[in-house]
Formats: C-alpha cells, structure tokens, sequence
C-alpha cells in the first residue's frame, strides 16, 4: 500500500517538475525583476529544481519500506 | 601561465591515484566487501553523465545563451523523478537475463536479434566516437590554453598530449573493464573510480565557482548587477537568449531520453547495478549533483565575461582563464584537474560499453557463425574474448584520436554534444515501446531505427559536415538538387525552431511512426511474444521466466564443455554448483537436463558473449522443438491466470495475518485483564480471612467454654466487634474502590473551601492523633480559592492521610501538621509526620492495592486500600497525589488539586 502510495507520489512530483520547468510556466517568471540582486527566473528556476529535490529525498527516505 | 612539467606532473599524478582507487576497489570486490554496493556511490557513479562537455562547455553556452544551457540538466533530473518506474524495470530485465549492453538489451527483446544487435552498436559506435574525440580535444586544448602550446589538431603527432591521454585511457579501460570474464559483466574499480572522478569534478567546479563569485567580485548580488546594467550582458539574465520555448522542451525531453538511452549511462545505471535499492536514494541525490554542478554556471560565465573583453577568449575555457587570470595558480591547476577527470571518466565508460558491444553484439555473432572460424577456433575462447575486447578499446580510442585530429576545430566536432544525444535517443522507442507494449516486433524496431537513424545523417550529422567544410554547402543552402522542401535543416519548410530540434522532431516522427506502422503490420513471432512477456512482465512475479517457452532435449555435458570454452571450466563449474544446490541437488552430474537447466546456461554465456551469441551457441548444442505461436500463447495465458491466483491468495492471506494478529493483541489483553482480576480476588479474600479467623477463633472459645469470667469474656467479645468492624470497612472500601475504578462511583461536587474542610476534619480525625498522645498543628493561610469539588470524597483522603500519619509517629512525642498552600498551578495540601519515614524503593509500592508500610506497632494495622483510594479521588480531580520521605525523617504524603476546579467569580455570587 505505502509503496503505491509512494510510487503515486513520485510520479505527481514529476509530472509538477515537468511543467514548472517549461513553458507556460517558467516563462512567467522570465520579468526584469532581481530579488537581492538575483534575477527572479534564476531564483525560480532553482528554487524550484532545490524544492523538487527535497520532496523526491522525502518521498523515498520515508515512503518506501 | 602554468609551466607544463607542472600540469602534466598533476595530472600524472591524478591517474595514478585513480589508479589507486580503481585497484583498491576490485580488491575489496575480490574479498567479498564491495566498495560500491552503497547507494552514494551509485549516486556519484551516475554523474558521469557530467562531461568535458558540461564543465566547460556548460559556461560557454551560458555566455551566449543565459539560463538555455539547463535543460540538458533538467531532463535527467525528471526522468529519476520516476526511476522507480523506468530505471527498475531494466535493471531487472538486466540482472535477470544478464544484459550486458544497451545493444544487447534491444537485441534480447526483439527475440535475439543479430541485425538488430549489430544496427545498434553500429549507431552507437557512429553516434559516440565524435563524442570521445570532443573530450580529447577539450583536454588538449585547454593544456594548450594553460602551457601556451597550441592545440593538438597541428603539430608532431608524437608530442600530442591527447594522444597519450587516449594511450593512458585505453590502459586504464583494458586493465580494469576487461580483468576477467565475468557473467556479470561488472567492473566494480571502475565503478570506483568514477564516483571518486564525480566528486574531485564537482569540488573543483564549485571551488572555481565560490571563488569567482565570492573573491575574484563581490557575491551574487555584485555579479547580476553588473551583468544588468552591461548592455552585451543584460539579455543573458533572461530567457530571450534561451531559445525558443519549443527548443528548451525539445532540449529538456532530447536530454531525458539521452540519460536513458546513452551507453555510458546504461553501463553504470543498469549493468554496474549493485543492488536495485540503490535506485531510491540516487532518485534524489544524482538530480541534487546537478543541481550543484550547475549553480555557479551563470555565475563563472558573466564573470568571465566582464572582466575580458569581448572575444578575446573563448567563453569555454573561463573555469581555467578566470582563476588563472586573478592570479589564483592552484585553483587553476584544479580546475584543470578537474576537466580531466570529466573527460576521462566519460571516455573510460564509454569505451568500456561500446567495446563490450562490438564485441558481444558485432563480432563475435560473424565469427560464430563463420564455418571457417568453427573449424580453426581454439578449444578455450576465453583469450580470444579478452583479445577482442581489449582490440575493441584501442581501435575506440584511437578512432576518437584520429577523429580529434582530423576534424580539430570544425564544427562539427564542437557541436557534437547534442548531435550525439540525438543519436542515441534513436533507441528510445525501440527500448522504451519494447519494454511496454507487448505488440512491438522485431522488424518494427528495426524499421524504425533504421529511418530515425536516416533522418538524424540527413538532418544533422551531413549538415554539421558540410558546416566543418567537408561537403558543399549547397544542399544545406538550398536542399538536395535545389528541392527547398528537403533541405536538411528545413525539412518540408519546418524551420521556426533550431536545427537540433528540427531533428529531433523529424527523426523522432519518422522513428516511432516507423516502429509502430511496421509492428502493426504483422503479429509478433512467438519468439517475440515470448520475450515480450519476459520484458514486459518482469516486475510481477514469473516463477519461471523465459524458460517456459524452451521446449527439446539436452545434455549436461553439451552444456557445461560449451560454457567452459567461453568463460574457463573452473568458474563453470563454481556457478553450476551454486545452480545445482539452489536446486537441492547435490551432484551437478545429478541436474536435470531440463528448461530451466538451459535458460540457466544460456544466460551465463549471455552475460560474456552477448544474447545473440548465447542463443546461437546454445541451440548447436541442445536439440530444439520450434515453439508455435498458439502454444506461447496457451503458455502466457496460464502464467496470467497463475499470477491472478497467486495474487488473489496473497491477498487473502495477508487479510489473515492482519486478522491474526488483532486476535492475538485482543487475547493478551484478556489475559493481562484476567491476571489482574485474579491478584486482586487472591488479595482481598487474604485479607478477609484474618479477621474471619480471629472472629471465629474467639467465638468457639466463647461457645466451648461456657464458664469463662466476665472480664475475659467482655476482653474476647471487645475483640470480635473490632474485627468486625474491621472487615466491614474492608469490604466497604473493596466496594468504593471497585465503583471508583469502574467510574460508577456517585460524585457530588459542591464549592468547597479546604481551610474550612481542614478544621472540620481536624475536630474529627484529631481523636485518631491525641490518641497516641500527639500533636496536631495545621498551618493555613489567611484565604484560598474556592475549588469545586466533592466535600465528602475530600474529607475521606484528608481522614485517610492523617489517620495514616497518626498511625507511624511516635507515642507522645509524634506530630502531624497539615499544611496547607496555593500556587499558580493549583491549591496543594502537605500531610507532614515526623515517624519512621518510608524507604525510598517501597515509595512507589504503598500505592498499590494491600500494600502498607509496618506501623509503629510492627504489624500492619490498615487495610491496604486507603492510600489507592485517595490516589484515585485525587486523579479523578486531575491533581495529583504523591509522597516524599527520607527514612528516619518522617513522610510527606502531598497532593495538589488544580487551579481549573476553581469556582469562577460569576458562579461565586449564586447559592449553591
């Protein structure tokens, strides 16, 4: 059960991964804004890959058994 | 500028330690404790991925395109996302069949195909060499860059650093992918050594990276700021320089499948596999190594582009020329150190997967099956294998070197990253379709490579040819006999997008739509519907594999001479022992000659010689019934009803064991609750049987001797109404406690003020104190808040405590004082004696139900169930009751009623 739930989870993970780094998505954060200095779509490109990072570390560490 | 004995001091130094570290690995492998069964190497193993062509190139690409160079990152990143899908599935087909090669993978599905086994090493072959020679290049060029040389493409051959780099390389590969013949096929130092290459390339990376960010200017804020208000640079910080937004998906899905597909990547994903539980953790990890190779990417390369002027120096080698140009000399060193170990470490796992190929998967099926070569071959082949494969290296490496050397800084060298790529996600349908779609057949994946691997020539790789000048430029110009609907880059007037999407998309269309026309075209073979299952199904449980579909008759003996030719009588005969006794046989001479025993052998010699090889060998040792396809099919329908049975009864049992165990808690429980009932009922008829026997004793005294005198008679019946009052309070407070416990008991709570309730209990209790001629002192404070409790339950603990006191304090000199307080928690109340005290370990065990402490009388004088009572009333309050003492200084037994039964202002003012 836990590892279908698992297997569930990766795959949704992914699939937001998937549309967070293309267009349309990506491309609303491509504005002439610096947040401390750091353009946004730099910022949101790797905030995003970081965040994505850290929920497929979750998923695995304590999903699977 | 670095001195050159320096750099190539370094960098001699760096491979002998990778030597090192490849040695010390198959040794610990040798001895049974893998350095590399661990999910961190594999990790770091798969960032082989990280090339030459990422290290330098990477910056490069950010120069001219900004954020565009990512989406090579960000397509491997989503397809671990679903490893656990994908990457298991051909780990276990992999390990189960003993694939060795990406060649062979394809191969196998497709029934065991030579033509398609050699089509795909050929494309491989065609699609990777180029890539060798670009991490040579990248390697000399950026010696060339530090020494002042010039590049290795002019200049003596002989004094040619690639060239002994690709010597050195080809050693390393032959000494460690080509030790022994192994089933297996996996070369644990390698693996080794390549985690050890992906750390010593990050850290110099990041170290580069930190440095130009941090020192060489002034952080991140310093650096975009700079780059905003730069004219050339601003656009870089968005994406208008990134290409177009079909380019970056193409790049992102090109670079996903790439991962899969490149035979480097299948080397260390799938064939060096250890343990398929080491897929979890690189789920994350190998996307976090990216992730950090590839941060200070924008960073390093506006760096370098503000502090040189524009096209001075190619943006590539800015880790190298930033560091060198501030003047940090070993940081250089170490960034060159760690380009090298990006090179050398694709070029050696490259090199070791597509000689393996050529060797499994183009050579040895044409000598097999050369009649010349059956004759004239030696008895053991073992040599020859190892000859072939060593042969194979060199000729790889040296077709790299000759191709660095010719084609130096065309184009289409430098470009040849992607044009790679797009090479090998040729396989993508053939292996992806394969492992999914049972309908897939043989010819269809052979169609549809041969026309995507047509259109990739056409539209990529003949382009980059004429672009380098080696064929005119006319046809790219203006189309094939000036047709302009074929011109390579503008296929059919398709032209909004970048050539290498351009090709993608048309190989792709031709590919799958290839792949898929011709497998629909006739139904699979049963060879092909058997090995689709195989593949297909591997993840659910098969008990028997592909050896159901093997019908015909053999000898053990046929068998094991044949594998012995391949991989050496001695290991043969190690790993039919293991089979043997996994069968419960003791003798291998014993084994049945059967399915299984065939499948068996035919896998291990897959495992050196490739499927193809295997199969054919095999079969001109065994006679062999042709399967029908009705009769796959009646086999693949049985397995199915087997697997829904099976699957239905682990179901049902694990409904058992989950009922099983609730039954078992439950039972427990019961009997935990039937023991306690049992101490209980022992206890209290103990206790009433004392006073029964003193009553009755005294009775038949009084009843035989009817002459006694009246004073002792008046002593014996004073005697037995004491006792029985006794036993009447016993069995009162059995019953109280037994109605408190089962929460039946009558609560009349009321607003109570304890110094009333304390002088009220002291009039009363007070007797039980002067009667032992002690002293009774109350200590109360002027007022306390009123608290909304049950009076005569209080009152009873109060009696209790002080009656408990009064009973251990010395005669006439014994006092008890009640003290009473209040704090922020609740209002607490001390019951202080000055008796024996109680020692510390019995503290906790006159709570219990018949437990007492010896009164000062030496025999034990209450019931045993006063103290649980209060402790009960008390808890039913939510406060607590508890008892300090220190033997020989008396007892404290204290309790606190919180502050939460305090009777609010609003209610103080009602009657009550």
């Amino acid at each position: 059960m836990r590892k279908a739930l698992a297997r569930q989870r990766l795959i949704a993970c992914t699939l937001f991964a998937a549309l967070a780094f293309n267009a349309p998505l990506l491309w609303l954060f491509d504005a002439a804004v610096a947040v401390f200095g750091v353009p946004l779509v730099f910022l949101f490109m790797f905030g995003i890959w970081a965040a994505v990072i850290a929920v497929l570390a979750w998923i695995v560490e304590s999903g699977f058994r | 500028m670095l001195s050159s004995s320096v750099i190539v001091g370094a960098s001699f130094a760096y491979l002998v330690v990778l030597f090192g570290v490849a040695l010390y690995g198959d040794r610990r492998a040798d001895a049974g404790r893998s350095l590399i069964s661990n999910p961190w190497v594999y990790a770091l193993s798969l960032a082989v991925y990280c090339t030459a062509w990422t290290y330098y190139g990477s910056v490069g690409r950010a120069a001219t395109s900004g954020l565009g160079f990512l989406p090579v990152y960000l397509g491997p990143t989503l397809v671990m996302g679903v490893s656990w899908l994908v990457l298991l599935k051909m780990v276990r087909i992999s390990k189960a069949y003993r694939i060795t090669s990406i060649a062979d993978f394809i191969a196998s599905r497709y029934g065991k195909s030579r033509l398609l086994a050699s089509m795909v090493t050929l494309v491989a072959v065609i699609g990777i060499v180029p890539y060798i020679a670009l991490q040579l290049k990248a390697v000399s060029s950026e010696y060339g860059l530090l020494t002042g040389a010039h590049p290795g493409s002019s200049g003596d051959w002989y004094r040619d650093t690639a060239l002994y780099m690709a010597l050195v390389l080809a050693a390393f590969t032959m000494i460690f992918g080509t030790r022994h013949l192994d089933a297996t096929e996996r070369h644990e130092g390698m693996v080794a050594a390549i985690a050890f290459e992906s750390i010593v390339k990050l850290i110099a990376f990041l170290a580069v990276g930190v440095v130009a960010t941090y020192f060489i200017f002034d952080g991140w804020e310093d650096l975009f700021v700079r780059a905003a208000i730069s004219p050339d640079l601003s656009s870089l910080l968005s994406l208008d320089v990134a290409g177009s937004k079909a380019d970056w998906f193409a790049l992102t899905v090109l670079s996903a499948l790439a991962f899969l597909m490149l035979p480097r990547q299948f080397q260390i994903a799938v064939v060096e596999n250890v343990d398929e539980r080491h897929l979890k953790r690189a789920t994350w990890l190998f996307p976090l190594y990216l992730l950090l190779i590839n941060i200070f990417v924008l960073p390093i390369a506006l760096g370098g582009m503000l502090r040189f002027p524009s096209d001075v120096i190619d943006p590539d080698s800015f880790v190298l020329t930033l560091p060198l140009a501030e003047g940090y000399s070993t940081l250089t060193l170490l960034a060159f150190i760690g380009g090298l170990s990006a090179a050398t470490s694709m070029v050696i796992v490259e090199t070791i997967a597509l000689s393996t190929m050529v060797c499994n998967d183009l050579v040895m099926p044409l000598l097999l099956s050369s009649p010349r070569f059956r004759r004239w071959a030696p008895h053991d082949l073992t040599g020859l294998l190892l000859l072939i494969r060593r042969g194979a290296i060199v000729v790889i490496l040296l077709l790299g070197y000759l191709y660095f050397r010719l084609a130096g800084q065309a184009y289409a060298l430098v470009s040849i990253g992607l044009i790679s790529f797009a090479a090998v996600v040729q396989f993508a349908p053939a292996l992806l379709g394969g492992m999914y779609w049972r309908g897939a057949t043989r010819n269809g994946a052979v169609a549809g490579l041969a026309a995507g691997f047509g259109v990739w020539l056409y539209t990529l790789l003949l382009p980059s040819f004429a672009k380098s000048g080696w064929l005119p430029m006319a046809f790219v110009e203006s189309g094939v006999f000036g047709i302009e609907l074929l011109m390579p880059e503008k296929l059919f007037g398709f032209g909004d997008v970048n050539a290498t999407t351009h090709a993608l998309f048309w190989s792709m269309f031709a590919n799958i739509g290839a792949f898929v026309a011709v497998s629909l075209w006739r139904p699979p073979t049963a060879v092909e519907a058997g090995q689709a299952s195989v593949f297909v199904d591997i993840l659910k449980r098969e008990p028997r594999g592909a050896a159901r579909f093997w019908r015909g008759q053999a000898k053990i003996d046929d068998l094991l001479a044949l594998l012995a030719r391949f991989l050496g009588a001695e290991r043969v005969r190690v790993n039919f022992s293991a089979y043997a006794h996994s069968q419960g046989v003791e003798q291998i001479e014993d084994l049945q000659a059967d399915g299984d025993l065939v499948h068996f052998a035919e896998t291990q010699l897959a495992g050196a010689i490739g499927s193809v090889s295997a199969r054919v060998m095999i079969a001109s040792v065994v006679q062999e019934e042709t399967l029908g396809i009705e009769e796959v099919m009646n086999i693949l329908d049985e397995a199915s009803q087997v697997r829904a049975y099976s699957r239905e009864l682990e179901e049902k049992s694990q409904a058992l064991q989950a009922a099983t165990e609730d039954l078992r808690a439950a039972n427990e429980r019961l009997q935990e609750l039937d023991r306690v009932k049992d101490d209980f009922m022992s206890s209290v008829t103990h206790e009433l049987r004392t006073p029964l026997t003193s009553i009755r004793a005294f009775s038949e005294l009084l009843l035989d001797d009817p002459k006694i005198d009246l004073a002792e008679r008046k002593r014996f019946l004073g005697i037995i109404v004491e006792e029985t009052e006794r036993l009447t309070r016993l069995v009162n407070q059995v019953l109280d406690l037994a109605k408190i416990e089962s929460g039946h008991a009558q609560w009349h709570d009321t607003d109570v003020d304890l110094i009333d309730l304390i002088e009220h209990v002291a009039t009363t209790a007070g007797q039980l104190v002067r009667n032992r001629q002690a002293e009774l002192a109350l200590v109360l404070p002027p007022a306390v808040t009123v608290l909304r409790v049950d009076r005569d339950r209080l009152i009873q603990v109060l009696t209790n405590l002080i009656g408990n006191a009064a009973r251990f304090v010395p005669e006439h000199e014994g006092v008890v004082r009640v003290v009473l307080s209040e704090s922020e928690t609740g209002v607490r109340v001390d019951v202080c004696d000055n008796g024996p005290g109680i020692p510390q370990d019995a503290q906790g065990e006159i709570f219990e139900k018949f437990r007492q402490a010896s009164g000062s009388g030496g025999k034990p004088t209450g019931t045993g169930l006063g103290l649980p009572i209060s402790r009960e009333i008390i808890e039913h309050f939510g406060g607590t009751l508890w008892v300090t003492s220190e033997p020989g200084h008396g007892a404290v037994f204290s309790f606190e009623l919180p502050q939460k039964l305090a009777v609010s202002a609003s209610e103080m003012g009602e009657p009550t």
